[in-house]
């Protein structure tokens, strides 16, 4: 770094002081200053890549020689990248699983999954036992759950979703066994779909079912084991069925990496955390694993 | 040969060999994906397996070809007959005024976007079709916006095919004295047939190839159809739902399914291209 010219250290050292007022890690980026120029690729979830997208933006302005790029592929591909070294961060929308261990999640926020029905369907709240049975087809019509006389839709995801996998782990449904009726990829048309049929049952992103329900499309989320089902509860640990949406580095990350991730936890980006509808998390380091 | 004709003669044959080259390339990097998959878990438990779930380790393909089939035949079955009329109807029975508007709105058919076809699918014409059971995510919505959606197809091609059957023939009849619905039927008809075969080829292949408003309508559901209002997946939704979540040996699950849609098509297309033929 000895080539940089003086003022131009000032410059850098001055914006990125100024970008990281009033954030804890100011002191970090004094030292990773001199390397806060360069190019970053990310890949992985389609689900963190559009919030990742808006605070690269972000980063971008306050660090004009630094390029950070974002691509999207699912989970399973940010961590493969991640750990191939093929991306210098991974997006994943769900926990590292055991035989991912040799690499760090830096979760930047949380989404919840909630069960929703159709406004006009009288039911509150179901249990975990009873949303087991009516996955795997045992209880077919809602009066069996004390609901009215009609047959249940099962409304269920495809294989290899992140949302997916953190309903069957929650519930502990062998995805074998479930018998749906239709089978839905983006969330949008989880919701459509309970939409235009009155005795659906589906599951979906809270954040995305609430902005919905704000703009008074008919469906209602339901509680589960008491627990109202609300980015708050998520927010605040209550909501038992959420993810984590994270960062996947290996367990040296570069400085620029190091300074991005610590830049997506901190509350300089909790507005853009909430505008895409995701709990932010606390801006302490590696709040994840 | 002057020099002109040469460069034209290269330029063309190069053109002719690299669009013919980019539908190999496609094949081979199809096959290149799916080998891993084909060496390891072998053809024949494609057809075998008891069911669809690749991370479970069970691969049955065949209900998927028999939606992706079922939906594509029936929505020409819709188109087809739909189109031709349509374009009979231009030509023959609509006053000049009418037959350019209605030609008009044919074409605006053709540019909407597939998206906009599977949504107004999915919130206006599930929930009609749900009241025959079930949740109106069915083969029968799929088909019936297939359908619509390649119905410009059939009704553009039908039409040059009709505006080329011979005047001389037509006047001849006419001056015969035979009636209207006798020149089409016995004329037109036959002498378009080609062109009108074209149409519904190209149509039937878009519908093969058609996948937004399908995965939006068809639930996706992947078990073997018993009527059409069971739902059903076809081989390219299966490949837009689970592609993008898909790592390493899913992922080349995937592509085994393309590699069968383009055996589906290819198959198709080569089986009605030759029954075509004798006609010109």
């Amino acid at each position: 770094m000895k080539l940089i010219h003086p003022a131009l250290y000032t410059t850098v050292l001055v914006i990125s002081l100024a970008g990281c007022s009033g954030s804890p890690s100011s002191e970090v980026s004094v030292e990773a200053d001199g390397n806060l120029s360069g190019k970053l690729t990310l890949t992985g979830s389609s689900t963190v890549a559009p919030l990742v997208t808006e605070i690269a933006r972000r980063f971008e302005e306050r660090h004009p020689k630094a390029r950070i790029d974002v691509q999207t592929g699912g989970s399973g591909k940010g961590i493969a990248d991640a750990r191939m070294g093929v991306a210098d961060i991974g997006m994943a929308s769900r926990a590292l699983k055991s035989d991912e261990t040799d690499l760090t999640a830096h979760q930047i926020a949380a989404d919840g999954v909630g069960l929703i029905v159709h406004s006009s369907n009288p039911i509150e709240e179901l249990t975990a036992e009873q949303v087991n049975s009516i996955y795997t087809n045992q209880t077919q019509n809602w009066k069996d759950v004390g609901g009215d006389e009609s047959e249940i839709i099962v409304v269920h995801k495809a294989e290899g979703r992140a949302t997916l996998d953190v309903f069957l782990n929650h519930f502990s449904i062998d995805n074998t066994t479930v018998k749906a009726d239709v089978i839905v990829g983006e969330n949008e048309h989880g919701i459509k779909t309970v939409v235009g049929t009155e005795n659906a049952i589906g599951y979906v992103s809270i954040g995305t079912a609430e902005a919905d329900i704000a703009a008074d499309v008919p469906i209602r989320l339901l509680s589960l084991g008491g627990v109202e089902a609300s980015t708050a509860t998520v927010a605040s640990g209550e909501f038992p069925m959420s993810r984590p949406l994270s960062l996947i580095t290996t367990d040296s990350p570069s400085p620029l990496a190091m300074e991005f991730i610590r830049f997506c936890q901190s509350t300089e980006v909790h507005d853009l955390v909430r505008s895409q509808y995701f709990v932010p998390v606390t801006s302490e380091p590696n709040a994840a694993q | 040969m002057p020099r002109s004709d040469l460069l034209l003669m290269i330029i063309s044959r190069v053109s002719a060999l690299l669009s013919a080259a980019v539908v190999l390339v496609i094949l081979g990097f199809l096959f290149r994906e799916a080998t891993p998959a084909l060496l390891e878990i072998g053809l024949s438990r494609f057809f075998t397996d008891r069911s669809w779930h690749p991370l479970s380790g069970n691969f049955n393909l065949k209900p998927m070809i028999v939606a992706t089939l079922v939906t594509s035949l029936g929505a020409v079955a819709i188109a087809g007959p739909l189109g031709i009329a349509s374009g009979l109807f231009v030509h023959f029975y609509a006053p000049p005024a009418l037959a350019t508007w209605h030609r008009r709105i044919v074409e605006l058919l053709a540019g909407i976007p597939s998206v906009v076809f599977g949504l107004w699918g999915l919130v206006v014409l599930a929930p009609i079709i749900a009241n025959l059971g079930g949740s109106g995510q069915n083969l029968l919505t799929a088909t019936v916006v297939l359908g619509l959606m390649v119905l410009p197809t059939v009704a553009v091609l039908s039409d040059n095919a009709v505006a080329a059957a011979p005047r001389e023939a037509i006047h001849g009849a006419a001056a015969l004295g035979m009636s209207r619905w006798a020149i089409v039927w016995e004329i037109v008809l036959p002498e378009s047939r080609s062109g009108i075969a074209a149409g519904v080829i190209l149509a039937l292949t878009r519908a093969l190839g058609e996948t937004m408003a399908v995965l939006m309508l068809a639930g996706n559901v992947v078990e073997m159809p018993t009527s059409l209002l069971s739902p059903g997946r076809t081989l390219n939704a299966n490949i837009a739902l689970e592609l993008g979540y898909a790592s390493t040996s899913h992922r080349s699950v995937l592509f085994v399914s393309g590699l069968i849609l383009m055996l589906v098509v290819s198959v198709i297309v080569i089986v009605i291209s030759r029954r075509g033929r004798p006609i010109r």
